[in-house]
């Protein structure tokens, strides 16, 4: 990594801070997405795909990745001020999520040239949608057992079977696909390889799901006689459990090298006081009730608990002991703290948390009620908190698997 | 948006938890703990002599004073290994003694004090009364000016943590109507004045202490203009370091089951591997590291008016949530075994009952926090 002088990140963090107060859209006059999840109508897809492109362009995002595939090349200290002057001024999410944060870094780990030089740059420009194949219909936790099928015939492999909940699969030009390429290996893992496969070819098709939020998002992805290139493969024939639990570690934010940015507003502590202030409950504003001060107060620390952990992972002699529980556990922390928050708000609001987004009587927009109902895509979506707890049990307490 | 306290460590921190680490894991084995659970005093005495030795009594002290001239940041890494270790002794009391004094006391008072304490002279804090109130301005304790110019004080002392070793003691009374601190030699003291408590954290020592009939000397009050900020100090101190002691307790405890889950075989399998028992393992671990989060940011900000004591308080809070926890599910995943007194989980479950105990609970923090934070 270069050093870099201080004063060049000053100006490259108020140059970021000035050109997002002045591009940021606060309203565009639609709902737009809470996460990159709930992308569900075009108006939506174009303009947050328009608006990554933007970013990109001005210079603010994949600000440290090798400029040699379209990256800034800069330490990533610039990003970050980037990823800060986003969120203080409010900007929208960033939709291609799969590509920039498990993708991209993916590729950059352990993509070969070819690979990097073809794809990164499209995914920081937005050109090039990415989704993710992994869960199937019957195997979702149980990613090992995936069945999709891919034969290798001369230069491709055919592709059948079926993925579902393929985010942003209406979309994409690209999947990260694991795929079964055999299925008389003594492990179910070993017949498994991961693909950087073609969505906008023949025989792949895409269904749209309605999620329990009344709004589109994800798709269950058909695959019928689909060609798959066969040097569009990460690591090699048999090998893609690897890769995929690599990708995985990405994607939880176990691990770093993400482009930057962010793909999901969420609710926070002071957010959730400030509706206390103004709700009401026996004629006073509820937070004068005694038990929404102390359930107030449990957010309060729970949210600087998760941010003190985030930051604690910065700080080697403080993680001798269990040295990835930290980044392991990040992600049970951090998306049960959200379901559990605006579960909370919801019952602030009262009477008025029967009204739900589209009503004008709906407290902020319906913004709580969506919000706790998103929350479960993050609590069940990247592998369950379930399936965390067993992880953290497993991998970092070194329990016997269940 | 509140600024709630943010991590930072320094290199002594870091040198001082290696060396914590290192000694507290050869000097206390569990099997020496249980032995000194048995012991009238409570502590080996060779072991308090090496801790000394090692300039641990120092490290919160000023240079002028005889001392390190670092800050309580430092001790908590020390404070925090002990915790770990079961390791016994005076050293909280001694630590939160000089603190009071630093706080307290007159320029006279620390440079003649101060240095005994850096070089292993106990002291230690009489705070708690009958009334079993938290506030620690809330005292019935009083001194009295005599004729002959000295101050008689009256009135009952309890839970005052190894009185038994201490050679000073500073006990908080009222005088003229205001809170104030006073210094008492424990040799002042009639054989009756001491009475040895029966409490729930066996390997510590606390005992009740009458003040009646005790004289003291005039210079043997603090600073009565300081009496108040230094309570204050001395209720943040305290719960600085208690949080590190349980950080280090709640790790050991987890520790502790986790051999267990991994070694007990029920319905031929390991019962590690029940998700009954893995899955609150794992809320018990994040909650660990949570409170340890919690911890060195309170010991970080400690000093920044207003963030000190969020931060402190928070600590506190989310350490006792997190030991109590893992203590108790510590006993529950034990059966049997975890019912008798010769399981560990027990220690930990005591301990975490004495602290919550002491200068404020979870509930009781995050009351104030209420009140600082909404
Ligand atoms: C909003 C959203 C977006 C998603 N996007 C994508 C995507 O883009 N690409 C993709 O591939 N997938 C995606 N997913 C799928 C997601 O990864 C799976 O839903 C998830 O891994 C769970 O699998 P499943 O749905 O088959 O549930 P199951 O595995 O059938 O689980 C059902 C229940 O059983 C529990 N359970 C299962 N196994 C165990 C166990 N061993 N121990 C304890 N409990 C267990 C689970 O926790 C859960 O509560 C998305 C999901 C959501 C909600």
């Amino acid at each position: 990594m270069t050093e870099f002088d201080p004063q060049d990140l000053k100006a490259y963090a108020e140059a970021a801070d000035a050109w997002f107060k002045e591009h940021v859209n606060p309203d565009p006059g639609f709902l737009l997405p809470l996460t990159f999840m709930e992308v569900g109508t075009d108006q939506q897809f174009h303009f947050l795909r328009d608006w990554q492109n933007k970013v990109f362009e001005a210079g603010y995002l994949g600000a440290a990745w090798p400029k040699a595939y379209g990256g800034g090349g800069m330490h990533p200290a610039f990003q970050a001020e980037a990823t800060k002057a986003m969120r203080r001024n409010g900007s929208p999410i960033f939709l291609n999520a799969i590509g920039l944060n498990w993708t991209g870094p993916l590729l950059l780990d352990m993509g070969t040239e070819a690979q990097r030089t073809k794809y990164i740059k499209g995914i920081l420009s937005a050109e090039d949608i990415w989704c993710q194949g992994f869960s199937e219909p019957e195997n979702g936790s149980d990613l090992g057992n995936a069945q999709t099928k891919a034969v290798r015939a001369g230069e491709h492999y055919v592709v059948n079977g079926s993925k579902i909940w393929t985010t942003l699969g209406k979309y994409a030009r690209y999947m990260i696909l694991l795929a079964r390429t055999r299925t008389d290996t003594s492990r179910k893992y070993d017949g498994l390889t991961f693909f950087l496969a073609p969505m906008k070819i023949e025989g792949v098709e895409t269904r749209p799901i309605k999620k329990l939020t009344g709004e589109h998002g994800f798709t269950q992805t058909f695959f019928r006689d689909a060609q798959i290139p066969a040097d569009e493969i990460v690591g090699v024939e048999g090998g893609g459990w690897k890769v995929a639990m690599r990708t995985l570690e990405f994607e939880r934010g176990a691990r770093g090298g993400q482009a930057g940015g962010y793909v999901a507003v969420g609710s926070n502590a002071w957010d959730v006081l400030e509706l206390a202030k103004k709700m009401n409950r026996g004629g006073k504003p509820a937070l004068e009730d005694a038990s929404v001060r102390a359930r107030m107060v449990d957010f309060m620390i729970e949210i600087q608990s998760n941010a003190l952990c985030a930051q604690r992972t910065g700080f080697g002699p403080l993680n001798t002991d269990r040295p990835t529980g930290l980044a392991l556990s990040s992600k049970l922390m951090n998306t049960e703290f959200a379901r559990r928050i605006n579960e909370f708000a919801i019952s602030l609001t009262g009477p008025s948390g029967a009204y739900y987004v589209g009503d004008k009587n709906a407290v902020d927009g319906g913004w709580w009620t969506r919000s706790y109902l998103n929350s479960f895509s993050a609590t069940i979506g990247g592998g369950t908190s379930q399936i965390q707890r067993n992880i953290v049990g497993e991998h970092v307490l070194g329990l016997p698997k269940s | 948006m509140q600024d709630l306290g943010r991590l930072g460590f320094s290199e002594d921190q870091a040198t001082l938890l290696d060396v914590a680490t290192s000694f507290c894991s050869a000097k206390s084995p569990i099997s020496k703990v249980r032995r000194l659970i048995e012991d009238e005093t409570g502590h080996d005495p060779d072991i308090w002599r090496e801790i000394v030795e090692l300039g641990w009594l120092g490290i919160a002290i000023p240079e002028e004073y005889g001392g390190a001239g670092l800050q309580l940041a430092e001790v908590v890494p020390v404070m925090e290994q002990m915790g770990r270790y079961l390791l016994a002794g005076p050293f909280l009391s001694a630590t939160l003694a000089a603190q009071a004094i630093l706080a307290g006391a007159t320029e006279d008072q620390k440079r003649t004090l101060l240095p005994k304490l850096a070089e292993g002279q106990i002291a230690t804090l009489a705070l708690c009364e009958a009334s079993d109130d938290w506030d620690l301005v809330n005292i019935a304790c009083t001194a009295q000016s005599t004729a002959s110019g000295t101050l008689r004080l009256s009135g009952e002392k309890r839970l005052v943590c190894d009185a038994g070793s201490a050679t000073t003691l500073i006990a908080s009374v009222m005088h003229e109507g205001r809170p104030a601190l006073v210094l008492v030699d424990r040799s002042s003291l009639g054989p009756k004045a001491l009475r040895r408590e029966t409490i729930i954290d066996e390997t510590r020592r606390a005992w009740s202490v009458t003040l009646d009939g005790v004289e003291v000397a005039t210079d043997a009050m603090l600073d009565p203009a300081r009496a108040q900020a230094a309570l204050r100090h001395i209720h943040l101190s305290a719960n600085l370091l208690q949080s590190a002691e349980m950080c280090g307790g709640t790790q050991a405890v987890i520790d502790y089951t986790l051999d267990y889950l991994k070694t007990r075989v029920q319905f031929g399998q390991l019962i590690g591997a029940y998700q009954a028992l893995k899955h609150p393992t794992v809320d018990a671990y994040v909650g660990y590291e949570q409170a340890r989060s919690h911890l060195y940011s309170a010991a970080h900000c400690f000093g920044e008016q207003g963030v000190g004591e969020i931060a402190t308080r928070m600590a506190k809070a989310q350490a006792d949530a997190a030991m109590s926890f893992a203590a108790d599910r510590a006993i529950q995943f034990h059966g049997g075994f975890g019912f008798t007194y010769d399981c560990d989980a027990q220690l930990y479950r005591r301990r975490a009952i004495w602290h919550a105990s002491q200068f404020g609970d979870a509930a009781y923090h995050k009351a104030k926090l209420a009140d600082l934070l909404l």
